[in-house]
Order: structure tokens, then sequence, then C-alpha cells
């Protein structure tokens, strides 16, 4: 029963020694070192020790402070304007090949659905011909009437709507990154359909990332009809005659050309989100701050066709659904182009910063923030461990009352399981939050628990007349088979809820889990280590402390 | 040292007292939930704002909330957290005033008024919590279906390590103290938040261990004593276990009142779940899971019991006829 306790104790050692590790050193033992000395230095040794931790062991947004944000990405935005695209490139073809037809559009209702009506039935099958050869990833259909219509097919339409999601995290990613936040979350929210999570540690100020973040809605770029400005929306209505091909947008006040007012454009964009590679502050020839832009290859080639063709006519540059600037097109422009006028350093800055991160692919709703400041995260933190300490020294002071020699066991298990879970966060990079302190506390109560069974099933064993070494061995075996149930219960239900959870479920699970496995190997491995090693100095029948 | 020597209580003789009492307490909680309170939800769940200001020196309620009104802001609650020389406030606004449009403007417009009235430059913002309705229907309904998966799971797991009855039992009671706790919540009027959703899980799985441990010994016990009736078997396991019952159950109150005193306001409603939880998770191991085990087992027996009597009729019969 003893032979193998050099090599368990080794074995405990090491085990330790790890995940101490963990704790001190976590998996950029270099940045720890750092973090100590120069927490060591501002504010002397204990501070650098405590600063050490901080850097392997991360808080949640609730303990540290910070801005904590979900967005909802208008995913139907983007596939309109994928789908304006295809009706576009559908009214090109037709014309190329002389087929008349009425109008060809984005059904209002469905965004996923081009419309075309008009196409005379002797010439539909080389209409069809021609979607299904160049939109190939549109399902073909017609109805009664003659109309046709062009929908997205479904698998594609939830890839489309995934790389929106996708897409959005990068470019609020990349424009994060020039805030210099640290270690930003910003991650697909598992909760609600196309959902963004946004976590921003330390933030205090909302205000400017939000600016920041919604700021950057989408670039357009339309054709004008006319360069003039309609005071009211029903003005411009009236005077564009039909919004089937055209649409109404508001002026930008800070745009060139009207501060405020309304313009007829068309309903396609030329130009859209995802097609400009890279923009820069530059002058005009005035000296003035502008922004210059370029195009991806096929976007560039849209582009030049559509300004060869529309020469002496207008376009409107759209940011965020507003029309920025209305310009004259006065000659061919294949991939690159100047917004001018009306900017000045900051604005011209800001609308470079977000055309070069790639515009968002559709506009973002703001569903929840949430800010908790430095302060009461602070407090919350201290207040949690100084409860959590509490709590445990006075649990371990019972047990040493209570069960004398065997309650230095007891307490050391419960040590050594706080070490590998903090440990454990340490590697893992697993973040601790306020109900994952929960989780701590529910492992503590099960730690304490997994040794009162066996210590009072070994009194029960020495009680019935068995010698010591006996009690214990029998105390352990028939203890450790209810550890078992009652630890492999819970660590099943909290998988489920780590599965099937988000957010605060999450983080109780995390600590809860690993916390329990490392109770299973302290309560019952451990223990029984020391009490082995306790028993082996001991004739048989000397009674043990318990 | 040793507090409890053998014990011998029939546990059994008072299941009517412990019906009653549990039927009284989560009928009283399940009529409040419909018919009263209903389930307090904090901002977590419904949606709205919730401000908290710390002031720099003594101020009462009355001078924030008249503060608000005169700026014209509507259906604010304005609560102190922790002891008055705190001076922490929070400032709740229903969902109204956060549309998923201007998510941020009760927030401006609190702070708007606290700026135009004297409390201005005397406080410090110590964050905020803005929840769209959308968000707090998603936190609801995915905490419900993950607590209900996880009653699943162990259910699965019990059936398999122990008797199908034995989960259904240990589910059956952790239910109960669910509701029960619910219950309480809604007839004190205490709000849920989110972290109270992570004390009842924390309960749900505190309860479950202590009904395991009785199961355990109950099995264990069946293996060597099977002479005993069911009822004596239970009430044995019982006693058996009611040492360390009553240590474990001890020894994590003593850890849930010092998060209840120092855990601070964040943790309170945290810690009062809890509290109320390892009550009642301790409880309904012994006076819901342990009796519906005696109570199937004995309507198995009675079952059994008529079956062997009709057919004892039958042969009887049988033999006349022949």
């Amino acid at each position: 029963m003893n032979k193998n306790l050099k090599g368990k104790t080794v074995a405990i050692i090491a085990i330790l020694l790890v995940f101490v590790w963990g704790i001190f050193l976590g998996t950029d033992p270099k940045a720890s070192v750092d973090a100590m000395r120069k927490g060591a230095a501002e504010r002397g040794v204990a501070w650098g020790i405590v600063s050490g931790i901080g850097q392997n062991i991360h808080l949640g947004l609730d303990l540290k402070g910070g801005l904590h944000m979900i967005l909802q990405v208008m995913v139907d935005e983007a596939i309109n304007s994928d789908s304006q695209r295809a009706a576009e490139r559908m009214q090109t073809s037709l014309k190329a090949k002389n087929i008349p037809f009425a109008s060809i559009s984005v059904d209002p209702s469905r965004p996923d659905r081009v419309v075309m009506k008009g196409v005379p039935p002797e010439q539909s099958s080389t209409a069809r011909d021609i979607a299904s050869e160049q939109l190939s990833e549109y399902d073909m259909s017609s109805d009664a009437n003659g109309a046709l219509f062009l929908t997205l097919k479904p698998s594609v339409l939830r890839d489309n709507k995934t790389h929106a999601v996708q897409q959005s995290i990068e470019v609020i990613r990349s424009r994060i990154d020039t805030l210099g936040v640290s270690e930003p979350v910003i991650e697909e929210h598992g909760l609600g359909e196309n959902q963004i999570l946004v976590q921003l540690p330390g933030v205090d100020d909302p205000t400017r990332v939000k600016d920041i973040i919604s700021s950057t809605g989408m670039l357009e770029i339309k054709q004008a009809f006319g360069n003039n400005a309609y005071p009211t929306e029903q003005d411009a209505i009236a005077a564009a005659g039909g919004l089937v091909d055209k649409m109404v947008l508001p002026g930008s006040s800070i745009g060139s050309s009207g501060a405020s007012g309304y313009y007829v454009v068309s309903r396609n964009s030329v130009v859209a989100g995802r097609d400009v590679r890279d923009a820069e502050v530059t002058r005009d020839d005035a000296g003035r701050p502008a922004v210059n832009f370029q195009l991806t290859g096929d976007a560039g080639t849209r582009f030049g066709e559509f300004t060869g063709k529309n020469i002496g006519n207008y376009l409107a540059v759209v940011v965020s659904g507003k029309v920025k600037e209305v310009a004259s097109i006065n000659a061919e422009i294949h991939d690159s182009g100047i917004i001018q006028g009306g900017f000045n350093d900051q604005s011209a800055k800001d609308l470079a910063l977000v055309l070069r991160s790639g515009a968002l692919p559709a506009s973002l709703h703001y569903l929840d923030d949430e800010v908790v400041s430095a302060s009461l995260g602070r407090d919350s933190i201290k207040q949690g461990v100084t409860a959590a300490i509490v709590g445990m020294l006075l649990v371990m002071v019972f047990m040493l009352i209570y069960y004398k020699g065997a309650g230095i066991n007891a307490d050391l298990a419960l040590f050594l399981n706080l070490i590998i879970l903090l440990g454990f966060m340490g590697f893992s990079g697993a973040v601790l939050t306020l109900p994952g302190i929960a989780g701590v506390i529910l492992t503590i109560g099960m730690g304490v628990d997994s040794n009162v069974l066996i210590f009072e099933r070994i009194r029960e064993e020495l009680r019935a007349g068995k010698v010591p070494s006996q009690a214990v061995d029998q105390g352990f075996g028939h203890a450790w088979l209810t550890i078992v149930d009652t630890h492999i219960t819970t660590i099943v239900s909290a998988a489920i809820l780590f599965l099937f959870g988000t957010g605060p479920v999450k983080g109780f699970a995390v600590t809860l889990v690993v916390g329990l496995l490392a109770n299973l190997f302290t309560a019952v491995f451990v223990s029984r280590v020391i009490f082995d090693a306790h028993l082996v100095g001991k004739e048989r029948g000397e009674p043990i402390s318990i | 040292m040793e507090f409890f020597g053998e014990v011998n209580i029939d546990w059994m003789a008072k299941k009517w007292y412990f019906l009653c009492f549990s039927l009284v307490v989560t009928v009283a909680g399940i009529l409040s939930m419909i018919f009263w309170h209903g389930i307090p939800r904090g901002v977590d769940f419904t949606g709205g704002t919730l401000i908290t200001v710390k002031f720099n020196e003594p101020v009462h309620e009355d001078m924030i909330r008249s503060a608000l009104d005169k700026a014209g802001v509507k259906d604010e609650r304005v609560q102190g957290i922790g002891p008055a020389s705190n001076n922490e406030f929070i400032i709740s606004l229903g969902q109204s005033s956060a549309d998923e449009k201007a998510l941020d403007k009760g927030k401006e417009e609190v702070f708007k008024a606290l700026n135009n009235s004297p409390l201005a430059g005397k406080y410090v913002d110590r964050g905020s919590s803005i929840v769209g309705p959308q968000v707090g229907q998603q936190l609801r309904n995915q905490a419900l279906w993950a607590t209900l998966y996880s009653l699943l799971g162990m259910l699965i797991y019990l059936a398999f390590r122990f008797e199908f009855i034995y989960g259904v039992a240990a589910v059956v009671a952790v239910f109960h103290d669910t509701i029960f706790t619910l219950g309480v919540f809604s007839l004190t009027n205490t709000e849920l938040s989110l972290t109270v959703i992570a004390a009842i899980l924390t309960l749900i799985g505190y309860s479950m261990n202590d009904t395991i441990v009785v199961f355990d010994r109950i099995r264990e016990n069946a293996k060597i004593m099977r002479r005993e009736s069911m009822r004596e078997l239970v009430n044995k396991s019982i006693n058996q276990t009611l040492s360390r019952t009553i240590l474990t159950s001890g020894l994590t109150f003593l850890t849930v009142i010092s998060l209840y005193l120092f855990g601070g306001e964040v943790l309170h409603g945290f810690s009062f779940a809890l509290v109320i939880g390892i009550l009642i998770g301790t409880y309904s191991s012994i006076a819901v899971a342990a009796p519906m085990l005696v109570a199937y087992q004995g309507s198995r027996a009675a079952r059994q019991g008529r079956l062997a009597e009709s057919k004892a009729q039958e042969k009887r019969r049988d033999k006349v006829r022949a």
C-alpha cells in the first residue's frame, strides 16, 4: 500500500510546482517577470507580486472595469447591396444582348431577391441563360405575369450573412487596434443571430469609442440625378418621378455641396462597402484636406465603365447612408478617386481611417452596453477576495479544531485546490469574473465536503473497531464512490452549462469544472498520500489524530 | 472533537410535515409569481438603464430624485447601496429609456440633470449598464435552456449510475429548491440579476451534491441490509450521513455568510440566494428526495402485492373449478 509513497509525493510536488508556475509566470514568463519588476519598482515587493499575478490571471470586465457592448449587424443591408449589384449586372448584360426589360431591381420586401419585369416571353429563356451563367449563386423562378425572380440560394444567403458578421468583426477590430486598447474582445456573440460582442477593458469613456465604431458606416458611390439638393424629402421624391431604380438620400451636414437637403440617386451602387482597397488624406488643388481612395481591381473596372459612360453626369459619394458629396464626372476614372471639400484635417483623417479599415458591410445597432468604472471593479474584487479569504480561513480553522491532525490534510488539500485552479487560469487565459468567483465558492464547498465525507467515514470505521490503517483504507474506499458520483454529476451539468451558456453562465461553468477536477485530485489522492505517509511511521493499531 | 454520536431519528415519520412546509412555501411563491410580484427581474433581463454614482459628500436619495424630476427624467428609481456613509446610489430607468436606436439617451439625460443641479461636480460616475430589451430576453431564454439541459444531463447520469427513480427524485428535489428560491425572491420582491442566476446554478450543484451523498449511502446499505424495508433503509442512511450533512452545510454556510457580509453590494443578491439555497438544498435531500424513494418503493410493493394477491385468487378459482 505504501510502496509508491515516494513516487506519489514527487508527483504531487511536481504538479504543485507546475501550477505555481502558472500563477506567477503563466505562458509568458518574460512578460510576467517584467510586470513584477515594474510593480515592485513602483509600489514595493508585494505590489510587484500582485502585478505578476495580474499579468497571468485575466479578470473579467466586472472586476477590471471597462466597456462591454453587444452590437447587432444589420445583415440584410449587406444582402441587399449584393442583390443590387446582381441587379445591375443583369441590366448591363441584358442591354448588351439587346434584350428589352421594364425594370430589374431588388424586391423591397426581400433583400435576397431580384425582380425582373417586362422581359418579353420569347426572350426569357435567353435571360435565364445569362442569369444562370453570370449569377450562379441565384435560383431562377417566374410567376404567371411573366416576372422573373432571382433568389439567392439559401446556403449562399447563410454564408453571406456569416461573412458580413465576420467582416464587421474584422473591421471593428482594426479600428479598435488604432485606439490602443489592450486585450480587446471582439467576437461573435453566441446568444443571438448576427450579433457581435465587444469588450474593451479599461475604457472609461464609451462615447468616444462608440463614435469611432459607429461613425464607420458604409461607403457607396451611386449615380446622382442632378447635383441639386431638394429642401424636403417629398420634393425630392416628386422630382425623381418614381422610386423603382432611384432613391432619395439626405445630405450629410459635413458634405461640400449643401449642408442639408435631399438628393435623388440611383438605387444601385456602383461601388459598395467592400470595394475600397486603401484611403489616405491628401490635398485638393486648392490645398484643402481631401480623401484619396483606391478601389479593388473588380470594383475599379466597374467604376471605370460607369464613369466612362457617364461623363458630364453626376456621382454621389454616400457614407453611412448620407450623401457626402455630389461631383460631376469629368473623365473616366478607374481605380482611384478623391472625395473633396468641406473637410477639416480631423474629419478627413477620420474618413480615411474609416475607408482604409474597410467599410462595414452593414450598419450596426447597439443592443446593450455596460460600463464598469475601474474603481467599482477594484472594490468588487477587493470585497470578493476578502470574502473568499475570510470564508476559507474560517473553514480551515474549523477543520483543524474538529479533525485535529487530519484537519491539516483537509487544509492542505483546500489550499492546493486553489493553487491548481488559479494556475490553470494562468495557463489557459480563462477569464475570472464575479460568477466565476461563485464557481470557486462552490468548489470550496465541495472540497470541504469531500474531506468531511472521508473523515466521517474513517471515524465510523474506527468506531466499528477497525485499526487505523484499515479504517483509512476503507474510509477512502467507500467515500471515493460517493465523491466520484457527486463530482461527475456536477461536472456533467457544468459542462452542459459551458456548452449552452454564454457570459456569466459560462464563467461560472469554467471555474467549477476545473475546480472539481482539482478537487478530485487533492481531496482523494493528495489527502490519501498524506494519511499514508503519516501511517508509515506508526505501529499497527497506534491511534491517528482525526 | 465530535458533535454527533449515533442518531436515530425517524425522518420518514415526519414526511407529512415536510410535504406541508414545502407545499406552503412553493405554492405561496408560485402564487406570488403569478398574481403578486411576478418574478422581479432586474435591468439585466427586462432591458433598461442602470447608472451607479458615488458622491463625495452625504446626499439623500430624495435630493437625487428631485434633481432628476426637475429635469423631466421619468420613471426613475434611486436606490442607495451599502451603508449610508457610502454615498453610493444606483439610478435605474425603465426600458422605454433604452430603445435600440438611442440606447444612450436615458443615461445622457440623467447626467445632464445631475450636472444642472446643486449636485454637479460632487459625484463620480462608477459605471452604467444599458440593456436593450432583445438582449435581456435572449439571456433569460438561454439561462433557462442551459439549466434545463443540465438538469436533463444529471438525470441521465444518475439513472445510469443508480436507478431511474433515483435520478427523478434528485431532479425533483433540485427543481423544488429552484422554485422555492425563486418563490422567496418573488415574495420578498428581491430583484433577479444575472449574478443571481449564477447563484441559482450554484445551489443546484450544491443541492444535487447533497442528495447524491444520501442516495449513495442508501445504495450501499441496500446491499448489506436486505431485510430492512425501504423506509428503515432510508432513515438509517440519512442518520448515518447526518453528521457529514450538517458539517458540510455548516461550513459552506460559513463561506456564504462571509460572502454576504464582506462581498460588497454587487454580490448581495447573489449571496442572499446562496444563503437560502444552502439551507433548502440540505433540507430537500432529506425531506423531498428521500421520501420520494420510499413512496415509490411503497407504491411498487403495493402494486406487486395486489398483483400477487389477484394471481393467488385466480389460482384458487382455478382449483375450485378443477
